[in-house]
C-alpha cells in the first residue's frame, strides 16, 4: 500500500490489522442479526402497505382480519397519538412529529406507494399475510408526482395542503411541494463569469437509489404490562430509534429500552423507525413479543432510499485553469414529507474548490415517493457530479490535465467551504498529488477502441456528536471497552484499538461491547462517518480516566505523591526512576488492595472534526454496440486521516468505490406513470456482483486531523462521491459522450451513441 | 388446513428429523425449526445468496427450495464448516483479510465459496468472481471475499502438501 | 399464503393425475428457481405442488449419433452445461443453460423449467428452436409432441394443457460441418434476465466456405421468442462474410417486435438484437472453423 506524508508511525497498535472481535461469531453463523431473535410466545407481525402512490384513505375495515382464527391484533393510525406540530429531532435536522406518526402509520392519505396503512399481528406469519389481504381499505386514487421538476410546477397539486415553501427562512403564502429554498452566494457570479476565459453550464439528472443493505429491516417488541417497552432491533441509532419512539408515543425515554442487534448493512438507511412502532402497538395489543421482517419489495417501497435529483452547474475559468465563478442549481426529490437533502447537497457540491465568487440554490422537493433518508455522503454524489463533469470538460478544452486543473483550485486548510464554513486541515491537495503520483494514473491509457480514463474528486463532511464509552479494567489488568455504537463495519476493532494504545495493551486484551440504550451513556448514529472519531474519541477520554484513576493507585503503592508518577509508552513510571515501570496488566491484580474496582469514563461532543477527500482514477471500455461499460482498472485515492485499522479503511473505501459504480452504471428506482415502482428486487434494482467490479485499488493518504487524539478523520462515506464523475469522464474521454443523466446504463448509452450516429470522436487524453 | 409434516435429512453431519408445513421453504425450515440462524434471508428470490447452502454437494439458495424436497438430503450450513472449534481455512482467511464488514453475507460467500474448493482447490479470481457472482456483499466491494478464498485455497493446497 | 401440500410421485401417471385433479391449484415444480418465488411475490395461490424430480423419465440426459439427444425435462443446468456431448455438438444449449441465474441457481434450474415458465427472455428457448428441439409431452391423454418453436404461445404460456408435463427435449444429432451459438445481452455481467437474445445454428459446406443451413432465433423481443426466417435465408447459400452476416443481422432487427420495459427500450432491443444476430452466427461459424482443425 502506498504511504503518502509517510510519517514516523509513534503508534503501537494503532495501525496493525488486529482480527476483529466480533469476527468468530460473524463466520461462524452465531452472531445474533435482528431477525435471528425469538421468543416462544412470539407473534409474527406483517403490514398493510398502500398499493397506490397517491390516494385518499376513505375507509379500513379490519373487522374480517380480526375475525379470523390466529389474528391476535390490528392496528392502524387510530391507535397513535395524534399530537400537535413540534419540531423534534430528525435524521438531517428538525422534522414536525405529525408528519413522523403520518409517515409510520397513514391515516388520512396514503402519499407513496408502500405506505404504511395497517399492520397485523398472528400466530404464524402465513396467518398474519392472509390477515392482511383481508383488511379492506377504500381509496381515492389521486394523481401521483414522482419526478421533482413536475413536482415544482406551479400547477402540481401539492401533497400536503397546509405546507408552504421556506425560502431563506421566510415562509411563503401559497401551498406548494417546494419545502425549502437554500441560498448561499459569495462575492459577484456575473463578475466572476465575465472574467472567465471559458463559461460552461449544463444540467444533469440523476435517479432516486437504494443504499441495498442485503438485511431486511427488523424490529422484535416487547410491550410488558408496566408499560415498559423493549426493543430488539438492527439499527444504525438505538438512542435514536429510542428517542424517535418516545416522541411517537408521547412517553418517558425511561420507558424504553432499545436492544441493538447485529445489524446487517445500513449506509444511512436504517436510522429512521418503520416496523419498530408497529411491533410496539401490536405488543401492546397482544400482550406478546411482535417481531417483524421487511420483504425485499418492502424495502425498496417503504424505506428510505437517496433522492433523484436535477441540477445545473455552471462553472467560468480563465485559460490558466483558475475558477473565476461558480453556479449550482439543484432539486432534491424528498420523498413524501419534509427533508432537508438538498441543503445538504449545497454545502457539498463546491465543497473542491477555491470560490470568491459563487451562488447556490438548493430545492427540497415533496414528491409521492417513501420519504428520502440517509444513503452514504448522502447528497454529496448527486451534488458533485455534475460539477465534476464540468471540471474535465474544462480540462479537455484547455488541454490541462483533470488533476492538475483540480489540484490548481483545490481548497486548503483556512479556506472556506461555499456555504462559509473555514476548513480546519485538510489533505484534498495531498490527495490529489498522491493520485498524481501513483502507478495507476502513471500508466499509459488502456490500449485499444473505446477505452479511456477518468477521474473525479469527491467531498465528505464527517461528523463528530454525542458518544459515551466506559473502560473497566479486569483484576488481571485487561479491559472491557463499552460503547453505544452499533459496529456496522468492524468498530469494535477500531476501538479496541484505540483502547489498546491509550493503555498499553494489545488489541486482543481489550474486549469491546456494544451496550443497549439501559446500560450506556447517550450515543449518537453510527453514520456520518463519525463512529471511529467522535466514539473512538469516548473511548480515549474512558482511557484516560482509567489512567488518572490508575495514577492513584500507583502513586499508593510506591508511596509517592501523585506528581513523582508519570504515563508514557504504555507504563507508568516515577520521574526519578526510582521504581520499576508498572502496566495496567501490573496493576490489575493490585487494584482490590488499593482501593477497589477501576472504571473509567468518557463522554464527548467533539468540533474538531476533519473532511475528508478522496479521489477516483477508472480506466473503462465502452462497447460500442450495446452501450455497456467495463471497467477494466479501479483506484481510490483518500485522504483517511489517521489509518486505526487499515484494512477496513481499505474496506470502507472498496465498498462505498463498488456502491458508487452500481448507482453511476445501473442503478435506479424505475417507476410507471402512476408512481409504482417496477424493479422492487434485487433482480432488477442492479447492484454490483463480484463480476461487475474489478480489484479496487486503494491508497490511503494519512493527514492526521488535529481535532481528534488520534489523528482520525473518518473514512466511510467519501468513497461513494466520486465514482459517478470518474466514470462519465471516462467515458467522455473514450467515446466522446457526456451522459449527464445517471445511470448510464446501456440503453441509455447506446441511445445516445444510435443519435450521434456511428462516429466516434477522437477520445481525449487523460494525461500528457 | 395445511400439510404438515416430519422431514428427516442430515444437516452437518447430524440426522434430523424437522416437523415442517409444507409452505416452508428450506430457508425456514433451517432457521426456525432446526434453530441454524447463520442462514440469512436476504431478498426471498435466488438474488443475493445470503441464505445458500450446501444440499447434496452443490450450493443452492435454500430460500429456493422447498423444505419437503430436503427428505433424504445432506445440508452443509455455515454452522457446519468449522470443525470443533478449528475454523475451516476460508473462515480464518475472511477474518484475517477483513473480508467482512457488517457480515450478514459473510455465511452465504462461505458456504457459496466452500463449494468451490471442494471441487476445484486452485481457482483463478475470474473463477472465483464467477462462483460468487450469485452473493451479494453492498460492504467490501468484493476485492478482501477474493483475496480470503485466494487465500483459503492456497492453505487447503498447502495442507494437501 | 394459503396451505400447500407438497407432493412427489415417482411416476409420471401419478404426477398427472394430481395435477389434472387439482387443476390451476397445482403446479409442477421442477427446480423451482420461478415457481417458488411466484408463489410468494406474486401468488399463484397454490394449493398443491408436484414436485416431478423424482420422476425416472424427466432425468433422461443421454446422446448417441443416430438419436441425437435427450434431455430430460428435471435435470439441472449445471449437469446440461457439463455434458460432454452437449458442450460439443449443442453448444448454443450448454451457453444458455449455464447463463440461467447463479451457480445456486445452476444447481436447481432446469431446462424444461425455463421453457415451461413461459417467458420469451428464457436463456434456453432460443437454442432449442435453433437446434430444431421436439419437446415431449405427455397428459392424461397420452403423449405428444410440439417443436420447440411452437411450445411458447404468449408471455408466461405454453402449449401445455391442464394436466400435462415437459417429459423431455429431443434434439437431432447435428450434421457435419455445423455449430451453433447462443449470446444475451444483460446489463450486468450475471444474474439478470436478458434484454435481449440470440442464438445462431449454421451449417456449412464441405468445404467450409458457402454455409448450406442457417436458424437464427431471437428473444426478449416480442411476446414469444421469434424465428428469424428471413435471416436464415439471406445467410443459407452464402459465404459467411461480413455482409452476409450484416444482412441477417439487418433482418433479425426488422424481426424484432420489442417493448420498452424497466429492463430495456424499443431502441435498444431492436439494435441489439442485430448485433448478437451477428456476434452469434460469427462465434458458431468460428466454432465450425475450429472443429475442422
Amino acid at each position: 500500500m502506498e504511504q503518502h506524508e509517510a510519517q514516523k508511525n509513534e503508534y503501537n497498535i494503532i495501525g496493525t490489522r488486529p482480527i476483529r472481535h466480533d469476527g468468530e461469531d460473524k463466520v461462524t453463523g452465531r452472531a445474533q442479526y435482528g431477525a435471528d431473535i425469538s421468543f416462544p410466545d412470539q407473534l409474527y407481525g406483517k403490514v398493510l402497505r398502500s398499493p397506490h402512490a397517491h390516494a385518499r384513505i376513505l375507509s379500513i375495515d379490519t373487522s374480517k382480519a380480526l375475525a379470523m382464527p390466529g389474528v391476535r391484533a390490528v392496528t392502524t393510525a387510530e391507535d397513535l397519538p395524534r399530537l400537535k406540530d413540534r419540531m423534534v429531532a430528525g435524521e438531517a435536522g428538525a422534522e414536525n412529529i405529525r408528519y413522523v406518526t403520518e409517515r409510520v402509520l397513514a391515516s388520512d392519505k396514503a402519499l407513496f406507494e408502500g405506505h404504511p396503512i395497517a399492520a397485523v399481528a398472528a400466530t404464524d406469519p402465513w396467518i398474519a399475510e392472509e390477515a392482511v389481504k383481508a383488511i379492506e381499505v377504500k381509496y381515492e386514487v389521486l394523481t401521483a408526482v414522482t419526478e421533482v421538476r413536475d413536482a415544482m410546477k406551479d400547477d402540481t397539486p401539492p401533497l400536503h395542503g397546509e405546507l408552504t415553501t421556506e425560502t431563506l427562512g421566510e415562509k411563503s403564502k401559497k401551498a406548494t411541494n417546494i419545502v425549502r429554498h437554500t441560498r448561499h452566494k459569495r462575492g459577484d457570479p456575473d463578475k466572476g463569469f465575465a472574467e472567465a476565459d471559458l463559461v460552461i453550464e449544463r444540467e444533469f439528472e440523476t435517479k432516486t437509489v437504494h443504499q441495498g443493505y442485503i438485511e431486511p429491516h427488523n424490529a422484535t417488541a416487547l410491550y410488558r404490562s408496566d408499560g415498559q417497552i423493549t426493543l430488539w432491533t438492527s439499527t444504525q441509532a438505538p438512542f435514536w430509534v429510542r428517542r424517535d419512539l418516545a416522541e411517537l408515543f408521547d412517553i418517558p425515554l425511561s420507558r424504553i429500552k432499545v436492544v441493538p442487534m447485529e445489524i446487517g448493512g445500513g449506509f444511512g438507511g436504517k436510522i429512521a423507525v418503520y416496523l419498530e412502532p408497529l411491533a410496539i402497538l401490536l405488543s401492546k395489543k397482544s400482550g406478546r413479543p411482535v417481531k417483524m421482517i421487511m420483504t425485499r419489495e418492502e424495502v425498496f417501497y417503504a424505506s428510505g432510499p437517496a433522492s433523484g435529483t436535477v441540477t445545473r452547474i455552471k462553472i467560468g475559468v480563465k485559460k490558466d485553469g483558475t475558477i473565476t465563478a461558480a453556479t449550482a442549481w439543484m432539486a432534491y426529490e424528498a420523498g413524501a414529507f419534509p427533508s432537508n437533502w438538498a441543503m445538504v447537497g449545497s454545502m457539498c457540491v463546491l465543497a473542491c474548490y477555491r470560490l470568491e465568487n459563487l451562488q447556490i440554490d438548493a430545492y427540497d422537493v415533496l414528491t409521492n415517493t417513501s420519504k428520502v433518508m440517509a444513503y452514504r455522503a448522502p447528497s454529496s454524489p448527486q451534488a458533485m457530479f455534475g460539477v465534476e463533469s464540468i471540471i474535465d470538460e474544462i480540462a479537455i478544452k484547455l488541454d490541462m490535465d483533470p488533476l492538475e486543473l483540480r489540484l490548481k483550485n483545490a481548497v486548503q486548510e483556512g479556506d472556506r467551504r461555499a456555504d462559509g464554513p473555514k476548513f480546519h486541515r485538510i489533505g484534498l491537495k495531498e490527495t490529489i498529488r498522491a493520485a498524481m503520483e501513483s502507478e495507476h494514473y502513471k500508466s499509459p491509457l488502456p490500449s485499444g477502441a473505446n477505452r479511456s480514463r477518468g477521474v473525479a474528486s469527491g467531498f465528505w463532511f464527517n461528523a463528530g456528536m454525542q458518544s459515551s464509552a466506559t473502560v473497566g479494567i479486569n483484576m488481571d489488568g485487561t479491559a472491557n471497552v463499552t460503547t453505544g455504537s452499533v459496529d456496522i463495519g468492524g468498530s469494535r476493532a477500531s476501538m479496541a484499538i484505540m483502547a489498546a494504545e491509550a493503555l498499553g495493551l494489545t488489541a486482543e486484551q481489550v474486549r469491546p461491547i456494544v451496550a443497549d440504550t439501559d446500560s450506556i451513556g447517550y450515543t449518537d448514529v453510527t453514520g456520518g462517518s463519525r463512529t471511529t472519531f467522535a466514539t473512538g474519541y469516548a473511548v480515549y477520554e474512558a482511557c484516560q480516566d482509567v489512567i488518572r484513576q490508575l495514577k492513584t493507585r500507583v502513586a499508593k503503592l510506591w508511596d509517592v505523591q501523585e506528581d513523582k508518577v508519570e504515563w508514557g509508552d504504555g507504563a507508568f513510571h516515577h520521574v526519578d526512576n526510582g521504581k520499576s515501570p508498572m502496566s495496567v496488566g501490573d496493576l490489575g491484580p493490585k487494584l482490590e488492595a488499593t482501593g477497589g474496582p477501576v472504571m473509567g469514563h468518557g463522554t464527548v461532543n467533539p468540533k474538531g472534526v476533519g473532511a475528508g477527500f478522496g479521489i477516483h482514477i477508472a480506466d473503462i471500455e465502452v462497447d460500442p454496440d450495446t452501450g455497456k461499460v467495463t471497467i477494466l482498472r479501479y483506484t481510490a485515492v483518500q485522504d483517511v486521516g489517521q489509518a486505526i485499522h487499515p484494512a477496513y479503511v481499505e474496506g470502507q473505501m472498496q465498498g462505498g468505490a463498488t456502491q458508487g459504480i452500481g448507482w453511476a452504471l445501473n442503478e435506479e428506482y424505475i417507476r410507471d406513470a402512476e408512481g409504482r415502482m417496477l424493479n422492487p428486487g434485487f433482480l432488477d434494482y442492479r447492484v454490483p456482483t463480484a463480476l461487475d467490479v474489478p480489484d479496487i485499488e486503494t491508497i490511503l493518504v494519512e493527514v492526521p486531523n488535529p481535532g481528534h487524539p488520534y489523528g482520525v478523520r473518518g473514512v466511510g462515506e467519501t468513497p461513494i462521491v466520486p465514482p459517478m464523475g470518474t466514470i462519465h469522464n471516462a467515458i467522455a474521454r473514450a467515446i466522446g459522450l457526456r451522459m449527464r443523466s445517471l445511470p448510464m446504463s446501456p440503453p441509455k448509452v447506446l441511445h445516445e451513441i444510435l443519435q450521434r450516429g456511428q462516429t466516434v470522436e477522437a477520445a481525449a487524453p487523460v494525461t500528457s | 388446513m395445511s400439510t404438515n409434516r416430519m422431514v428427516s435429512t442430515t444437516i452437518n453431519g447430524e440426522d434430523m428429523a424437522l416437523i415442517i408445513d409444507d409452505r416452508m421453504t428450506l430457508l425456514d425450515a433451517l432457521r426456525d425449526r432446526a434453530g441454524l440462524t447463520g442462514t440469512k434471508e436476504g431478498c426471498l428470490s435466488g438474488d443475493c445468496g445470503a441464505c445458500s447452502v450446501i444440499m447434496n454437494d452443490r450450493v443452492v439458495d435454500s430460500c429456493l427450495v422447498m423444505a419437503a424436497e430436503a427428505e433424504g438430503a445432506a445440508i452443509v450450513t455455515v454452522e457446519g464448516l468449522a470443525d470443533g472449534t478449528e475454523l475451516h481455512p476460508l473462515q480464518r482467511r475472511f477474518l484475517e483479510q477483513a473480508a467482512l464488514q457488517c457480515g450478514i453475507c459473510t455465511p452465504g460467500f462461505l458456504v457459496t465459496a466452500k463449494s468451490l474448493l471442494d471441487r476445484n482447490n486452485n481457482p483463478s479470481a475470474a473463477e472465483i468472481r464467477l462462483w460468487l457472482a450469485g452473493n451479494l456483499c453492498r460492504c467490501t466491494g468484493y476485492d478482501k471475499i477474493i483475496r480470503a478464498v485466494e487465500g483459503a485455497s492456497a492453505d487447503l493446497r498447502a495442507a494437501k502438501g | 399464503m394459503k396451505p400447500l401440500e407438497y407432493h412427489a410421485p415417482t411416476s409420471l401417471d401419478e404426477a398427472i393425475s394430481i395435477l389434472k385433479a387439482e387443476g390451476s391449484q397445482a403446479a409442477a415444480l421442477s427446480g423451482g428457481t420461478d415457481l417458488i418465488i411466484q408463489n410468494r411475490a406474486r401468488p399463484l395461490d397454490l394449493a398443491h405442488m408436484v414436485d416431478i424430480k423424482r420422476i425416472p423419465e424427466l432425468n433422461v440426459l443421454e446422446y448417441d449419433a443416430k438419436n441425437g439427444l435427450r434431455l430430460g425435462a428435471a435435470v439441472p443446468c449445471y449437469k446440461v452445461a457439463e455434458y460432454e456431448p452437449i458442450v460439443r455438438l449443442y453448444p448454443a444449449l450448454a451457453e444458455g443453460a449455464e447463463l440461467i441465474g447463479s451457480i445456486q441457481i445452476q444447481s436447481r434450474a432446469t431446462v424444461g423449467g425455463n421453457i415451461c415458465n413461459g417467458s420469451p427472455a428464457a436463456d434456453t428457448i432460443c437454442a432449442l428452436i435453433v437446434l430444431s428441439a421436439i419437446c415431449a409431452i405427455r397428459g392424461p391423454d397420452g403423449n405428444r409432441d410440439v417443436p420447440a418453436v411452437d411450445f411458447m404461445v404468449g408471455p408466461g404460456e405454453t402449449a401445455l394443457k391442464p394436466g400435462e408435463i415437459l417429459v423431455e427435449m429431443r434434439l437431432p444429432p447435428p450434421p457435419a460441418q455445423s455449430s451453433n451459438a447462443y449470446l444475451r445481452f444483460i446489463p450486468r455481467n450475471e444474474m439478470d434476465i436478458a434484454v435481449v437474445c440470440a442464438a445462431a445454428n449454421i451449417t456449412m459446406d464441405d468445404k467450409g466456405v458457402t454455409c448450406t443451413a442457417a436458424t437464427v432465433a431471437i428473444g426478449a423481443v416480442g411476446p414469444t421468442p421469434i424465428l428469424v426466417q428471413a435471416a436464415g435465408a439471406v445467410l443459407t447459400g452464402a459465404k459467411l462474410d461480413a455482409a452476409a452476416i450484416a444482412k441477417a443481422a439487418k433482418a433479425a432487427s426488422a424481426a424484432a417486435r420489442p417493448i420498452d420495459d424497466h429492463r430495456g427500450t424499443v431502441e435498444f432491443r431492436t439494435h441489439v438484437a442485430g448485433v448478437l444476430t451477428r456476434r452469434t452466427v460469427e462465434l458458431a461459424a468460428q466454432r465450425i472453423k475450429e472443429d475442422a482443425k
